[in-house]
């Protein structure tokens, strides 16, 4: 669905992506993880064919973006980071005057709104204009908006940023039922829970390139211990507890507040901080997560 | 319509899916929940005609069109308030309209996500203008009509006349809306509009300037506007109407493939 060979994009001196390769096959659920700033969104924009590589090969559902690009973003959903819904139309009208600008014909669009309205569960809002909706319809709005061309592809930049617990629950079930359907999924997240519910394989982003690619599962097993002990001690600086410990764990990563201690045991751990004669505050065991994997790739926490 | 895309395809301007009318569409749709200011769009010449072309018109009484044939004063200022009237609207939908479109609704944003394109963008807006002005001039011209002032069946195609006033001050004014970074940046278009609207010869003859001076209001848009409509309406037709017609395709034309580029620019990073 989408190769990228040396994919690259500069702005002026900047390099907000550097070379990076990726391919994704039809059908998966596809993700870039990385902080802020990681080169995530750049990459999303050009493989929306919005945004000119400025270096490097780039083939979209076979199709080249600098030829092809309406033909691509005709079979591309697109649900971007900040909802750019049409404030000045009504819920229904949104997804009606999106379908035009694909070219669909009226009537046709007008029972592809209704039927996206049901999936986002909006259907008793439909003639209420935009701005009073709450984060989380508006969102569902977005998505179910960027599906009106019955898309091969969904790009979705940061699809819950900024959304409750309960709102980002409902939307990953949306998601679900997409990719049980068929739609491939490619999405940005820095939230690891997020890329560990959707994502059938992702790659870590870091300052524009790539720094570790594979599943879930296989990026915790080859990057990180099977659990994390977590210790929080009464200092402003966990670093001299840190050097009693670290023939403890396999390695120990020192954050402003926590010791994260890397080992196949949590528990037995702890017991082994315990009988050194050391009282933290907290303990908590707990499995290792792709924060874990990316802090221990990049020596940073994803969000900050 | 078809004639503003089939010509912007024969430019060398940015790419676009010849999908412009769906736009179009969408602000229409947009309009319908903001009517108001259609009434205000109609309203504003007509308050001029009447209040300076009626009203102080009876003051003045009758002007010397340009070839020494006397005319009532409201038939001289009607045409130049329809030429005003194409300017102002298609500059207000084009710049203020725009300006929000761009920087706050970030509707292009989304726009630009589907098949359409800069091309499509910046045809699909101006288009809109057009036929917005269009229903303005329209009523104008009936009112104008009605109040005994058109003095020939040329008038007709003062409609026309006034929808290349519109292109030409739109796509001009679409670019200049791509540079602007504040609403005070507005203040540099009403510094260009009034005293244009005051000087190009539209309350009085452009004979009243000194002679070393009219070139000064010749070179500017609207002098090409007003003479366009004040010579159809007043039945006064020559070959000197090509002139400013060229004038004002040259700079419609121009400002297009300006506003294209620029939005594709913009967005398009």
């Amino acid at each position: 669905m989408i190769s990228a060979h040396q994919l690259t994009k500069r702005f002026g001196d900047f390099t907000a992506v550097d070379a990076i390769d990726v391919e994704v096959r039809r059908g998966e659920a596809f993700g870039f993880l990385g902080p802020n700033g990681a080169g995530k969104s750049s990459t999303m924009r050009m493989i929306g064919c919005v945004s000119p590589p400025s270096g490097g090969a780039l083939r979209i559902l076979g199709m080249d973006p600098a030829t092809d690009g309406p033909a691509i973003r005709g079979r591309l959903g697109v649900v971007p980071q900040r909802d750019s819904l049409d404030e000045e139309l009504t819920v229904r009208e949104n997804i009606l005057v999106y379908g035009r600008y694909f070219g669909m014909p009226r009537r046709v669009v007008n029972e592809k709104a209704d039927e996206l309205l049901e999936f986002a569960q909006l259907t008793e809002r439909a003639n209420s204009v935009v701005e009073p909706l709450s984060g989380g319809m508006k969102r569902r709005l977005t998505i179910a908006r960027s599906l009106v061309n019955d898309p091969e592809l969904l790009l979705l930049d940061e699809p819950t940023t900024g959304l409750d617990p309960q709102a980002r629950h409902v939307l990953w079930d949306r998601l679900f039922r997409l990719k049980r359907s068929g739609v491939t999924l490619v999405l940005t997240t820095h939230y690891m829970d997020e890329a560990e519910q959707l994502c059938d394989r992702l790659v870590v982003m870091d300052g524009g390139r790539i720094v570790a690619e594979g599943s879930p599962r296989e990026l915790i097993a080859l990057h990180s211990t099977r659990e994390v002990l977590e210790l929080r001690f009464p200092a402003d600086d966990h670093a001299p507890y840190a050097a009693k410990l670290t023939d403890l764990a396999q390695r120990v990563e020192v954050l402003p507040d926590r010791l994260l201690l890397y080992t196949e045991d949590g528990d037995a751990t702890a017991a082994a901080v315990h009988d050194r004669g050391l009282a933290p505050l907290s303990v908590l065991a707990r499995r290792s997560t792709l924060e874990d994997v990316f802090l221990h790739l990049t020596g940073r926490t994803l969000v900050d | 319509m078809s004639a503003v895309s089939a010509l912007a395809r024969a430019l060398p301007i940015p790419a676009g899916a010849g999908m412009a009318r769906t736009l179009v569409e969408r602000n229409a749709r947009a309009f319908r929940h903001g009517w108001v200011t259609l009434v205000s769009g109609f309203f504003e010449p007509v308050l001029y005609l009447f209040s300076l072309g009626v009203g102080l018109g009876a003051l003045i009484g009758d002007i010397d069109a340009g070839d020494g044939r006397m005319i009532d004063y409201a038939a001289f200022v009607a045409p130049a308030m329809m030429a005003a009237a194409a300017m102002n609207g298609a500059v207000f939908d084009s710049t203020f309209n725009l300006f929000f479109k761009l920087k706050y609704a970030r509707l292009y944003d989304s726009v630009l996500a589907t098949p359409l394109g800069p091309r499509d963008v910046a045809v699909g807006e101006i288009t809109w203008a057009l036929l917005r002005g269009l229903l303005y001039s329209t009523a104008f011209l009936a009112v104008a009509a009605a109040a005994g002032v058109v003095g020939s069946w040329w008038a007709l195609l003062a409609l026309p006349a006034a929808s290349l006033i519109g292109l030409a001050f739109a796509a001009v004014g679409m670019t200049v809306t791509t540079y602007m970074r504040s609403w005070q940046d507005f203040d540099y278009v009403q510094l260009a509009l009034l005293p244009m609207f005051l000087f190009s010869a539209t309350f009085y003859p452009l004979s009243t300037y000194d002679e070393s001076i009219r070139w000064v209001v010749q070179i500017t848009p609207l002098y090409h506007g007003v003479a366009t409509i004040r010579d159809l309406m007043l039945g006064d037709v020559g070959w000197g109407i090509l002139g400013h017609v060229l004038y004002l395709t040259v700079m419609g034309l121009v400002g297009l493939v300006l506003a294209a580029r620029r939005i594709e620019r913009l967005l398009l990073r």
